[in-house]
């Protein structure tokens, strides 16, 4: 099995570690370097479960393959407590229960958090648009729309902190 | 450090405990590794129907890693297959179910050959590998060919395929009939479903030969059962077995049953004395996790002039799949489906029969509802037909036939359901009035005249939660169905609940924090939570049929009780006065003199360390356990009314979904954040059914959409907002009054959607039956009516 070895930085740490060139980015995350924060869901890039942020955009973890990322910058969901807009995302989702089984929340914040850096006052449509690539199963998808733009707010308020 | 609240019941509290899986901190069955670790690939059968005749083994070992490969011979010698007869079914058999493929294979997707390796690219290398020469078989599929006449047995143990026989109600409804002023009838056709939990199901098995213990974890609702299952397969003592459910991803119904892959891998460690782990990838879970909903029915209903019901005649033929599914059959969603039709109404006459068939498919089990969204679709569609028959609006039609206030004394419906009390009036009432529906309908009109078709559907539904042994008993199912609770006061005045109830999202232990919290006035996060491990809990259920709070929140709000009355004891010692002058503040005991400064972390310390410091020359008992389970009905009804807006494009055959509005009665709600946000993920869910899911099987018994690409599940952007509203009538079967909500939702919405989108083609005289109602179906409907009126 052809294996490379692979240098990343994986949430602001460089990393060197042996990927098989058959791999993707989720396992490798999941299973080499124990970042079990990015889930796998549909291993189709439909569900949006394994969603990572690779040099600072959204990518499907399982449709990347890991010796795709050589010289990247990845970030996962471990990494984004560091991160203002994630942070309040997360708050959000917490205070408006927009998460129950939360297999898809990591990935539903990766999104959240692309979409609020392009668009920092999105409309609910917006939202709902943002996310279509994110299934989650167990909510009714509203109080995550509602969690998304109270985070919004959030941030516009504390826009110069 | 969370405020106090001052009281639990009621408060829209955050899931604060459930912050670490917003953070990427939650630990599902995949994220949990131990040393020496295999892993499994399954070689699953081609073929709907087949037969073994030689399976070559040794290439696969040329993979680097692969340790073992492992066939049901080999499993057979230490593991008896599933045999799911429950003695109490009227007319129910089922063959013999294996952990892996023995000799016949009777659905595409069955386990054959377990590749048994240090990882699981290395297992699936080997499997690709592994050489099995089958005889195919002819095979029936289709519910269609299943019944037929010359059908194909699905399994060769058998001459037909008919697994299960029963009618509800009365022998003969010709009178009803014969008196009618008018008659409706329709058929109704429902596509196969399947769960989709974004989890897949997962399990890691370990036998540890030193100790001969057998410990699993497994994305899994009810552990209790697993360990009963897993010890009589393999001839354990269920003291042996410990079963951990870790977060789980969701579950929906799916993860409530036994699969045969999972018993392959339990034997599979046992054989091996090593722990291994298998994870369902998708095409998997696609083929082989429980399906749902498949069904076929026709019913008739009989009115007077006025629009009474006068009788319903109905029959349901459902797809059971290949085998019944373990350990409480695939029954269930029959049966429901047909008794359940007409619930929330006055019938009259009633009779509907059920058959269930075998067929060359996966087993279909229990998803969220289980035959209520069926015959709640059935019924509201037949409602909506016997209106236009008789000329009055659905809204007047449901009012004057609703079952809402029962006869006294009188519990058991024609269909044998036992009910307790409904507010159906009141529920419509308010859903009425939030959704404007006289406007709507206006505008409705005025619409059509422009060629915009839209629908307003209604639906309203009884619901059977909390379901309790009086129901699994008679049946002969070996499941606990009480829920317990045991409660510990710890040194330091905080309490911790060890609960049989188990967690999938829903947040039920949240909700049982904030009750027990609520009862001794201290903190949410002051109680600590354990549950899903048999290892650690009392025995009982788990998840299923919306009993946590019902159930397990009685058995909370009992030992909670009996806590403090021991507290109390004590506490009325110290302050020398009497435990009915006590109450608590704050986690501090408040006399008649008002707040004593006596905490719960004192009464504590006194009772675990100082003992000879209670007045009372003894102390009470520091860890509280009840046990509840409904014991003067097999089941506790809620009930409501979902309405939901709609445009249809009749051009492209698409729907557009405006608006949707649910009044629910789940008596009382302990935290409506949490109870909002399960009504409306089962709505989702239940639009999901109507609009877009199924697994679609081509005539030869292939699974032709295995990927979630081509199995469609609702996407936010297709979704409405959905507006909640609750009338609360508490149940008198437990002093907390709860009923259940969680398949609410997915109950009604199947049922709006159909009747809204009958309304909607109404007036061009279109009507679709078969559900999902996709584009292409609809636009069938529409030609189709074009064409006729030519």
């Amino acid at each position: 099995m052809p294996e490379d070895t692979i240098r990343f930085t994986l949430n602001g740490r460089e990393v060197t570690v042996s990927a098989r060139s058959r791999g993707h980015l989720g396992d490798l995350l999941r299973y080499e370097l124990g970042q079990t924060g990015t889930h796998i869901g549909c291993e189709h890039g439909v569900c949006g479960a394994c969603n990572v942020m690779m040099n600072g955009r959204v990518v499907r973890s399982c449709l990347t393959l890991a010796v795709q990322i050589a010289g990247a910058e990845i970030e996962t969901i471990e990494h984004a407590r560091s991160d203002r807009s994630t942070v309040a995302l997360q708050n959000a989702f917490v205070a408006r229960n927009a998460f129950q089984c939360g297999y898809c929340t990591p990935g539903m914040i990766m999104t959240a958090r692309e979409l609020l850096a392009e668009n920092a006052a999105p409309c609910r449509e917006e939202i709902r648009d943002a996310i279509s690539g994110n299934l989650c199963r167990c909510t009714g998808y509203q109080a995550i729309v509602e969690a998304i733009s109270d985070a919004a707010v959030t941030l516009r308020e504390h826009a110069d902190d | 450090m969370t405020e106090k609240t001052t009281n639990g019941i009621g408060a829209p509290l955050p899931r604060e405990s459930a912050r670490r899986l917003a953070e990427g901190r939650g630990r599902y069955v995949d994220d949990i590794t131990m040393p020496g670790l295999l892993h499994i690939a399954f070689v699953r059968a081609p073929f709907a129907h087949g037969r073994v005749l030689k399976i070559e083994k040794d290439d696969a070992f040329e993979v680097c890693g692969v340790v073992a490969v492992i066939e049901g011979k080999d499993l057979a010698e230490i593991c008896v297959p599933y045999d799911t007869n429950p003695t109490g079914v009227p007319n129910h058999v089922s063959a013999p179910q294996p952990p892996l493929v023995v000799d016949e294979s009777c659905f595409q997707g069955e386990a054959v050959v377990a590749v048994v390796a240090t990882s699981r690219a290395a297992a699936e290398d080997g499997a690709e590998l592994v050489f099995v020469d089958w005889d195919e078989l002819p095979a029936s599929c289709s519910i269609e060919e299943a019944q037929a006449d010359s059908a194909v047995p699905a399994h060769t143990n058998f001459d037909d395929n008919l697994t299960l026989k029963h009618r509800f109600g009365a022998v003969d409804v010709s009178d009803a009939f014969a008196n009618a002023a008018h008659v409706v009838e329709s058929n109704f056709d429902f596509g196969r479903q399947t769960g989709v939990t974004l989890e897949p199901r997962g399990i890691i098995a370990h036998w540890d030969p030193r100790t001969e213990e057998l410990e699993v974890w497994q994305s899994h609702q009810v552990p209790w059962q697993m360990r009963e299952v897993y010890a009589t397969q393999l001839g354990l003592s269920p003291q042996s077995v410990r079963v951990t459910a870790p977060d789980v991803g969701g579950a929906f119904g799916l993860k409530l049953h036994a699969y045969a892959d999972e018993l392959a891998v339990v034997a599979v460690s046992k054989l091996m004395g090593r722990p291994v782990k298998y994870i369902v990838d998708r095409l998997e879970a696609f083929t082989a996790d429980a399906h749902a909903r498949e069904a076929r029915a026709i019913c008739r209903m009989a009115l007077d002039p006025q629009g009474h019901i006068l009788g319903i005649d109905a029959r349901v033929d459902a797809g059971f799949g290949a085998y019944a599914m373990h350990p409480r059959g695939s029954f269930g969603e029959a049966m429901q489906a047909a008794q359940m039709i007409g619930a929330p109404y006055k019938v009259g006459a009633f009779r509907a029969e059920v058959f269930g068939w075998r067929q060359n498919k996966p087993p279909s089990g229990a998803y969220r509802g289980v035959g209520q969204p069926i015959a709640c679709a059935i019924t509201e569609d037949m409602i909506d037909l016997a209106a236009s028959a008789v000329g009055i609006d659905p809204v007047e039609m449901r009012r004057i036939n609703y079952r809402s206030t029962l006869d006294e004394g009188a519990r058991a419906t024609e269909a044998g359901l036992v009910i307790e009390e409904l507010s159906l009036d009141r529920c419509l009432a308010k859903l009425i009035n939030a959704m404007d529906y006289d406007r709507l309908r206006a505008e409705q009109t005025a619409l059509r005249g422009k060629g915009v078709y839209r629908g307003i559907g209604l639906a309203s539904f009884v619901e059977l939660t909390g379901v309790g042994a009086g129901l699994y008993g008679p049946l002969g199912l070996t499941v606990a169905a009480n829920e317990a609770c045991r409660l510990t006061l710890q040194p330091d005045g905080s309490l911790t609940c060890a609960t049989s109830v188990t967690d999938q999202g829903q947040g039920t232990l949240s909700a049982l924090a904030q009750l027990i919290a609520g009862e001794f006035d201290i903190a949410p996060d002051k109680v600590r939570m354990i549950a899903g491990d048999t290892g650690r809990t009392p025995y009982g259920g788990g998840a299923w049929a919306s009993r946590g709070m019902a159930l397990g929140g009685e058995a909370a709000k009992r030992a909670s009780e009996r806590m403090r009355e021991g507290l109390f004891e004590v506490a009325a010692g110290i302050l020398q006065c009497e435990p009915s002058d006590l109450s608590l503040a704050n986690g501090a005991v408040v006399g008649p003199k008002g707040p004593s400064g006596l905490t719960l972390a004192e009464i504590a310390a006194i009772c675990h360390y100082r003992p000879y410091d209670s007045p009372l020359g003894k102390v009470p008992q520091m860890t509280i356990e009840e046990s509840f389970v409904p014991s003067d009905v097999p089941y506790i009804a809620s009930n409501g009314v979902h309405a939901v807006h709609i445009e249809v494009d009749p051009d492209l055959g698409t729907v557009m979904l405006l608006d949707y509005w649910v009044v629910d009665d789940c008596g009382t709600v302990v935290n409506p954040l949490l109870v909002d946000e399960q009504l409306r993920g089962g709505i989702v869910q239940g639009i999901g059914a109507a609009l877009y899911e199924e697994c679609l099987y081509s005539e030869d018994g292939q699974f032709t959409n295995g990927t979630l690409a081509d199995y469609v599940v609702p996407m936010a952007c297709e979704m409405p907002d959905i507006h909640v509203g609750h009338v609360t009538t508490p149940t008198r079967s437990t002093g907390l009054g709860a009923k259940g909500v969680g398949e609410a939702g997915t109950v009604g919405a199947p049922g709006a959607v159909r009747t809204a989108l009958n309304d909607a083609l109404s007036p061009l005289g279109a009507r679709v039956t078969q559900q999902p109602f996709t584009a292409s179906r609809i636009l069938e409907a529409v030609m189709a009516a074009e064409a006729a009126n030519k």
